[in-house]
């Protein structure tokens, strides 16, 4: 008898159990109770306000909206229609209807969801007269992005309709909503998109709406977006771009006494007006598949490259914060640097002074660098180990701004690096080495590696003297001007503020009288320093050496400075050639309006570097084979 | 031939009818509500699910009636032959399967499919019946035990190989007539054990178990050393013996949970255990039907008003997950009644099967009630979110011929053994 009571209790159990888990979940509150507000009763209508418009520093309108219209659909109240003729109308083909309709379906068959974006201005005519044929579809009024000026679309960004994954990350947004994918459209989302407000309407069993749910009590009104202002003077931006045609590179402009950035140009760049609506689901991938020209990639703010002659500045300042040299201390160039009796120079020199001494000013016009493999010698020196000596002129280094993200608030950047006694321990394990055997340092050929936004940044506290602002690019918001505590306070390097003084009148020498002679400006004291960075590819194995990148950073006036500015142009030659000219022109255009060299415009005008990229091409392509 | 067909009719069991045709009529109801489009088409619109499965009813009748004719005596004789079949009818889907949703599970014949695990059931039932009653079959015999394992072990390897292991899964079902007809208890308390260490050791983890296995033997040891000397020396070794294979065992279930299940089925175990919410993807399911269900509320939205059932929140809602329909639209009182309407039904099985003369009706009897016991578990825990998913249908409730007939053949076979109670056979 026991034997049968083990299935007849089981039941029993089961049934008790059953009945538990629905009295659980049908009686008592749970966490599977849906409130009231997501009663499929009430249909919700999202109201999506105007994205903020933004301008430049000029109130110069550079983005704005235009509107577009989404046709959007309840699948269940679909009925039966000519699909040819709806499909011509919208311009999809029948495979796009079909793949449409069935994501609908999956999102909801009783709630409207996007069946095709961004339908033109033109289609929307057309369609809106038929529209009333077509049950279940209706259209949507939505703004799509407008660039009135073809330019800075590296800085401005681009919107583009939320995907699967940011939905689910972030609920705020629903399919066929646009997100900032990039630059200040993505870093400023948040200001610029507003707030969605949501109405909620009743409806009865037939599905016939009937006013709004609970006399509206849940409703919340749209918020607009906010307007920003951004610190971009859209001139120079775009002189910048023409200046930069046909070449690859950066220019970032900055003033220094705000750290507002004037100008971010990165070339190959595109027009804005590529990435709306509709078309950027053309362009984009032709824009982002350029391997070769890379107009989607920053230069401005990704590219690293080693900083060159620019960064012997930051030599010359650290080894005055030493002590280890003064303005007048000098040392003898033999076309190149020697230590330790060698006959041979351990590294070459152009500065054509032989036979007597060089002091800091000379060594900075002229670019000597065995003034400056001297002066990182002694700084290393000045402890008693290397390691030590390293890390301290590293810290000096870091405090320039360099080898970290800035943090200013575009979306994209690199770090860069500044190598330390750690790093070099990695490399030489036995730690055998010594100032001399990261002599590359000392002209910024070394490990160091920086962005063309922290060269400006660097050029910038040179300026200032010895502090800096976080660069960024937004001013104001709504018209208000900004209070973030990271934009608007000084930060401080290492270097004393005395100590700057000999520095400048060196890079002011260089536009007189220095490397840079050729670009000077009248009436207008221009501080700079050129560079050349040597660029290296492997073909068969072998470095084969390429154009040299040319550099140039400066600001002006001297004092005073309203602007500071970093150039660089990807195998531009040397830093006089093409990078001096560049930097020029932009001072006069921003300090004065308007440029009076037109030969010398008209020169840059017309280089095209395309030669040398395609030689850079041929080579690649035969290092593949 | 006469008096004896008069026998039969008024021999049948009318409440077991009654029950089916109640469980067919509201599981229908059901199917209507989650499968209806919005427009209001006649009933009888043979394209729809509803319209379907209502032929399926119609058919089964000719079925019911087939089987109610044939002589008791037929189903014992022939019990191993219909094993036979049927077990063929499962190897050769492995030849002219048709696969839906990743199963073979199907022969195609013309616009309809068959599903013969279903009808398997059937077979295995009669066969394990035939055997049992057997003069010389001891259960306390190891060859006998063998020999029934292996009845049930045939069919639930050719199904996990479709691959369908939910419908393997109700093989188990016939240990309940094992334990019944005499298989020594140690089995079902070996298999009780094994299931309960399985789930604790998915909710504790394996190491917190292997230690909590080790103080209770630990702790056990200790005592009977201090108190009881001898039993202690006597069970030495089946004590370690036992410690070391809970153990291992403990280790491989982590094991196998972890290398061999695929993350599909970990996910299953891992959403019913809390310990995984992904509501949108894998456990969409359950979470959907959760909140239909308790959106039933006492008395439910009403018959066609549940809004998420014509909104079809929940995939499978007129298959596997038909339980939600009556939980929306009927709400607790409603779900409630037909959770009690089943274990009655089960439970007037067990009692009819319990009344038999012959043995053979009895075992029948018994194994039914067993299948129907598992159907009912495993789909209701599952709707509910009691049990990971496994895809089985709930019987008579789920749309679906095969299910639909094999059930009805499941039943009446046994009605029509029952009615033969009275006789001399």
């Amino acid at each position: 008898m026991k034997r049968q009571v083990l299935l007849i209790s089981f039941v029993i159990l089961a049934t008790l159990a059953f009945i538990g888990r629905l009295f659980y979940l049908q009686m008592t509150d749970n966490n599977y109770q849906l409130s009231p507000l997501s009663n499929s009763a009430v249909k919700v209508v999202q109201e999506i306000p105007e994205r903020g418009y933004i301008y430049d520093r000029n109130n110069k309108l550079l983005v704005a909206n235009q509107p577009s219209y989404n046709i959007k659909v309840i699948p269940r109240d679909v009925k039966s229609l000519d699909t040819l003729e709806f499909c011509s109308l919208l311009r999809i083909d029948k495979e796009r209807f079909i793949k449409n309709m069935e994501r609908a379906k999956r999102y909801s068959m009783r709630s409207s969801s996007v069946f095709l974006p961004q339908v033109s201005k033109e289609d929307y005519a057309a369609l809106q007269e038929k529209m009333h044929k077509y049950e279940g579809f209706f259209i949507q009024k939505n703004t799509l992005r407008e660039y009135p000026i073809n330019s800075a679309a590296n800085v401005l960004g681009y919107l583009s309709e939320v995907n699967q994954e940011t939905i689910e990350e972030k609920p705020y947004y629903q399919l066929g909503d646009n997100i900032g994918l990039t630059g200040v459209e993505r870093y400023y989302e948040n200001e610029l998109r507003g707030k969605k407000g949501v109405k909620r309407i009743q409806r009865n069993k037939h599905n016939k709406e009937i006013g709004p749910y609970k006399g509206g009590i849940y409703d919340t009104l749209a918020i607009p977006g906010k307007d920003l202002t951004l610190t971009l003077d859209i001139d120079l931006q775009k002189y910048g771009e023409q200046l930069m045609q046909n070449k690859r590179g950066g220019i970032i402009a900055i003033e220094p006494k705000t750290g507002e950035i004037l100008a971010l140009v990165s070339t190959p760049t595109y027009n804005p007006n590529l990435m709306i609506g509709r078309e950027r689901s053309k362009n984009s991938p032709k824009l982002y598949g350029d391997k070769e020209n890379k107009p989607m990639f920053d230069r401005a703010l990704q590219a690293t490259y080693a900083p060159g002659s620019p960064f012997k500045i930051v030599n010359g300042l650290i080894g005055l914060q030493e002590g280890v040299i003064t303005p007048q201390t000098g040392f003898t160039c033999y076309h190149g640097f020697r230590y330790g009796g060698r006959a041979q120079e351990f590294m070459k020199c152009h500065c054509g002074i032989v036979g007597y001494p060089i002091r800091l000013e000379k060594g900075i016009a002229k670019s000597c660098n065995s003034y400056f493999s001297n002066t990182y010698k002694r700084i290393i020196e000045n402890y008693p180990t290397a390691q030590e000596g390293m890390n301290a002129w590293s810290k000096h280094v870091q405090s320039f701004g360099l080898g970290n993200y800035l943090g200013y608030d575009l979306s994209v950047g690199q770090k860069g690096l500044v190598p330390n006694a750690a790093f070099y321990n990695k490399y030489y394990p036995l730690k055998n080495w010594k100032a001399v055997t990261t002599i590359s340092n000392a002209i910024g050929q070394g490990e160091i590696l920086t962005t063309p936004i922290q060269l400006a940044n660097l050029t910038a506290i040179v300026a200032n003297r010895g502090y800096y602002y976080t660069p960024h690019i937004l001013k104001k918001i709504n018209n208000r001007a900004i209070e973030n505590p990271n934009f608007v306070e000084k930060k401080y390097t290492t270097v004393d503020a005395v100590h700057f003084d000999p520095v400048i009148q060196g890079m002011l020498e260089t536009f007189e009288t220095g490397t840079a002679r050729a670009s000077k400006i009248q009436g207008i004291e221009i501080c700079g320093k050129t560079g050349t960075v040597e660029n290296f590819i492997r073909v068969d194995g072998k470095k084969v050496s390429l154009e040299d990148h040319s550099i140039l950073v400066a600001f002006a006036p001297k004092d005073n400075p309203k602007i500071a500015i970093a150039v660089y142009v990807e195998n531009g030659g040397f830093g006089s050639n093409i990078a001096a000219p560049i930097t020029s022109l932009m001072i006069e255009k921003y300090l004065t309006g308007e440029v009076k060299r037109s030969w010398m415009e008209e020169r840059m005008y017309n280089t095209s570097l395309e030669e040398e990229y395609k030689k850079k091409i041929i080579t690649e392509v035969e290092d593949e084979k | 031939m006469r008096t004896r067909n008069k026998n039969i009719i008024s021999n049948i069991d009318w409440i077991l009818v009654f029950f089916y045709i109640a469980l067919c009529f509201i599981g229908w109801l059901n199917i209507y509500a989650a499968s209806s489009p919005d427009e209001n088409v006649e009933i009888l619109n043979f394209s729809t699910k509803y319209g379907k499965q209502l032929i399926f009813f119609g058919l089964s009748i000719p079925l019911i009636l087939m089987v109610m004719f044939l002589e008791s005596k037929f189903y014992e004789q022939f019990s191993s032959v219909f094993y036979v079949l049927s077990m063929l009818t499962l190897i050769g889907l492995f030849l002219f399967g048709k696969t839906i949703k990743g199963a073979t599970s199907w022969y195609a014949i013309g616009g309809f499919t068959l599903q013969p695990s279903e009808f398997a059931k059937a077979a295995t039932a009669l066969a394990i019946a035939r055997l049992i009653t057997d003069k010389q079959f001891d259960f306390k015999k190891r060859k006998y035990q063998i020999q029934a394992f292996l009845v049930i072990f045939v069919p639930v390897i050719l199904i996990t190989l479709q691959p369908d292991p939910g419908s393997a899964l109700v093989y188990f079902s016939f240990f309940f007539v094992f334990y019944r007809e005499g298989l020594p208890s140690y089995y079902i308390s070996v298999g009780i054990g094994a299931i309960l260490l399985f789930i604790a050791t998915l909710v504790f983890g394996y190491i917190a178990l292997l230690a909590f296995i080790f103080v209770v033997f630990a702790s056990l040891s200790i005592y009977l050393y201090s108190k009881k000397q001898r039993v202690f020396k006597r069970n030495m070794f089946s004590i370690i013996g036992t410690y070391i294979i809970i153990s291992l065992y403990v280790l491989s279930i982590s094991f196998i949970f972890n290398n061999v299940f695929k993350q599909r089925h970990r996910d299953r175990f891992n959403i019913v255990l809390n310990k995984e919410t992904d509501n949108s993807g894998k456990g969409y399911n359950q979470q959907q039907a959760a909140i239909s269900i308790a959106s039933g509320g006492l008395l439910g939205k009403g018959f066609l008003n549940g809004d998420r059932t014509q909104g079809k929140f929940v995939p499978e809602q007129d298959t596997d997950f038909i339980f939600v329909t009556i939980g929306e639209e009927w709400g607790f009182v409603g779900s409630a009644l037909v959770v009690l309407l089943f274990s009655l039904f089960i439970l007037r099985i067990i009692y009819v099967a319990e009344r038999q003369k012959s043995p053979f009706s009895r075992i029948y009897g018994y194994s039914i009630a067993s299948i129907f016991f598992f159907h009912f578990v495993i789909n209701i825990g599952m709707v509910l979110k009691l049990l990971p998913t496994i895809g089985i249908p709930l019987p008579f409730f789920s749309y679906g011929g095969s299910s639909l007939w094999a059930f009805a053949i499941l039943l009446f076979i046994f009605v029509r053994l029952d009615a033969n109670r009275t006789l001399d056979w």
